[in-house]
């Protein structure tokens, strides 16, 4: 099988969020950049489980600025071919889409992969957009994955159960918890990824479709109220009454 | 010119999330002078009609074989197709399992800008303007969408269905499609029925390692069986085995918003508190005080869990014995 892992770079998980310039950008200085956990503990570790059965290949691919080389070594680390840079600011879901399409449409991927959503704009859009401009299939939010002859096999949690879902390849599939195990990078892995080809693709041009005004933080929560250990009527009685959701 | 609202309907029910939806999607083509129009593509005996109720003022319901069965490719092609023949400048499905696989796909099909979990009406004074929720819950981000067409893909449980309409009428329309499914959905397993789906569930009672083992779980699930609640757990809880990993709620895990969630012996580590920070009412039960989690509580309970969430389960049996 030929694999492209999608991968996106996301602020660490720690990160305290605020915003400059008007609140219309996000506060970057000072932010350690990670892979998007989903992309890296589920998507890559998936495909390297299967590359690892033999006869598959691995590319990771990041549409961003020279900025984000670092981030595309420490996923090299853990694993993969190669990688691939489209040299864009990823400005939003629809572009970002359309970058990867063009470059999976060159290519003729088997299997393109990807985490389910990134942890900070958690929309979960790209991977179904890559499908729909490759004409192909898409698994969304599976927690399992199988190679089954030509085909793959997927398991996919629904509010009704677990569906099994097989699909033909070409197919795009956004992986979940479940999927596989986080992998921390060993030395040999560090020391390989410097060397492994990290290539530069050129944008294409591609209408945006939305763009962020501003950003804004939640509503400050008011104090915590403590109910006495002894009084557990009285919190249900709050509960009820109170907040109203009893 | 017209706001057409994907609907899915179980078990010959229409789901509540789409009653939110055609709700939200009425006041979107009021606020624009035009129609709401419901779609169902399997509706399975539920009575659509009552759709509209919550604003439709018309129901259609696309028929064609390959529709029995979900498929994204085939789903995103039929309403793709009802969009074209209602002229719907707008779409809004629901932001769950179904509508995160066919939202992204129909909004790359019609160029048409998506905002997928969206928690707020378009503000429409200042373009089209909607808002969701960012880096897990910790901000907004307000988002206008630019194209001619637009995607919204609705937050459930952001908005209450309100049944203010009379019924609809219900029109069906055989679609073309034209294209066919490439995946077979070839069993489904479904969960143990009485126990509550997690995303869904309006009460839930969590609880981490500071229930010390998983022999010590007959508490919460007394609990939370009297309070009617689904249970989850941090992810240590569910690394170590203690708890199943669809329990496992967080940055990494579910993310939910549920009414009311009780946490117990969870210290509220930013990745947990990023999961469940948009619960309506947080109650907090820990031994130590300085526990992070009390700062995001609306309610919290200093004390030892062992001795304070059997007190909890009694006084909520008093509370049902008596409502
Ligand atoms: C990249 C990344 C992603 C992560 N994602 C998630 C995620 O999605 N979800 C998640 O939950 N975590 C996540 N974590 C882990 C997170 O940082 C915390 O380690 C975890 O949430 C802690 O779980 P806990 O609260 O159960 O355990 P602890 O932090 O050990 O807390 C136990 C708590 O129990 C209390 N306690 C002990 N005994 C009692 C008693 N008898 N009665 C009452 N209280 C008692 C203690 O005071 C303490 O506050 C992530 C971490 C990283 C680095």
């Amino acid at each position: 099988m030929k694999i492209l892992v999608c991968i996106s770079q996301v602020p660490d998980t720690t990160t305290k969020i605020a915003f400059t310039d008007g609140n219309t950008k996000f506060a970057e200085a000072g932010v350690q950049w990670i892979v998007n956990p989903y992309d890296e503990w589920y998507a890559l570790v998936r495909a390297l489980e299967i590359q690892e059965k033999g006869g598959s290949t691995v590319t990771l691919l990041n549409v961003g600025p020279a900025a984000n080389d670092a981030v595309i070594r420490k996923a090299l680390a853990i694993g993969g071919d190669d990688a691939v840079r489209i040299d864009a600011d990823p400005k939003e879901s629809y572009f970002v889409a359309a970058q990867i399409a063009a470059y999976a449409k060159s290519e003729s991927f088997d299997l393109v992969l990807f985490g389910k959503e990134t942890i900070n704009y958690n929309g979960a859009e790209v991977p179904g957009m890559v499908a729909e401009l490759l004409d192909a299939p898409f698994i969304s939010q599976a927690s399992k994955l199988e190679v089954e002859g030509s085909g793959i096999v997927c398991e996919r949690p629904t509010e009704a159960g677990v569906e099994v879902v097989s699909s033909s390849t070409p197919v795009v599939v956004s992986a979940q918890k479940g999927m596989s195990e986080a992998r921390i990078p060993n030395m040999r892995g560090i020391m390989a990824a410097r060397t492994k080809p990290l290539k530069v693709v050129a944008a294409v041009a591609v209408d945006t479709l939305t763009e962020v005004t501003s950003f804004s933080l939640p509503d400050a929560k008011s104090a915590v109220k403590l109910i006495s250990p002894d009084n557990m009527d009285e919190l249900v009685r709050l509960l009820h009454e109170e907040a109203k959701v009893i | 010119m017209s706001v057409l609202i994907f609907t899915e309907a179980v078990n010959g029910k229409i789901k509540k999330s789409s009653l939110e939806a055609v709700t939200y999607g009425s006041k979107v083509a009021a606020a624009l002078g035009t129609q709401a129009v419901a779609l169902n593509l399997n509706p399975g005996g539920a009575d659509l009609s009552e759709l509209g109720k919550y604003g439709a003022s018309k129901v259609i319901v696309g028929k064609n074989a390959s529709l029995a069965s979900f498929d994204s490719q085939v789903y995103t092609a039929a309403i793709a197709e009802v969009a074209a023949s209602v002229g719907a400048t707008v779409v809004v499905t629901v932001n769950d399992s179904l509508g995160k696989a066919v939202a992204p796909r129909l909004s790359a099909r019609l160029k048409a800008g998506l905002v997928a979990g969206a928690t707020t009406l378009p503000n429409t004074a200042i373009g089209f303007n909607v808002t969701k929720n960012v880096f897990s819950g910790k901000a907004k981000a307000h988002y206008n969408i630019v194209s001619a067409v637009k995607v919204i893909s609705l937050m459930p449980n952001a908005v209450q269905p309100e049944a203010n309409g009379s019924a609809a009428s219900v029109e069906e329309v055989n679609l073309n499609i034209g294209v066919s499914a490439k995946t077979v959905i070839k069993e489904v397993k479904r969960a143990s029925t009485d126990k509550i789906a997690l995303p869904e569930a309006e009460l839930v009672v969590s609880a981490g390692r500071g229930m010390k083992g998983p022999e010590n779980w007959g508490i919460v699930e007394d609990l939370a069986n009297v309070v009617g609640a689904a249970t989850a757990c941090s992810r240590p809880v569910a690394d170590i085995g203690w708890r199943p990993h669809h329990e496992h709620v967080g940055q990494t895990g579910v993310a939910i918003r549920p009414n009311l969630y009780i946490a117990i012996g969870i210290s509220g580590a930013i990745q947990h508190l990023a999961g469940v920070n948009q619960s309506k009412t947080i109650v907090v039960i820990n031994k130590d005080p300085e526990a992070p989690f009390f700062k995001a509580a609306d309610y919290g309970v200093v004390g030892d869990a062992f001795e304070i969430v059997p007190r909890l389960t009694e006084a909520f049996k008093k509370y049902k014995a008596g409502h």
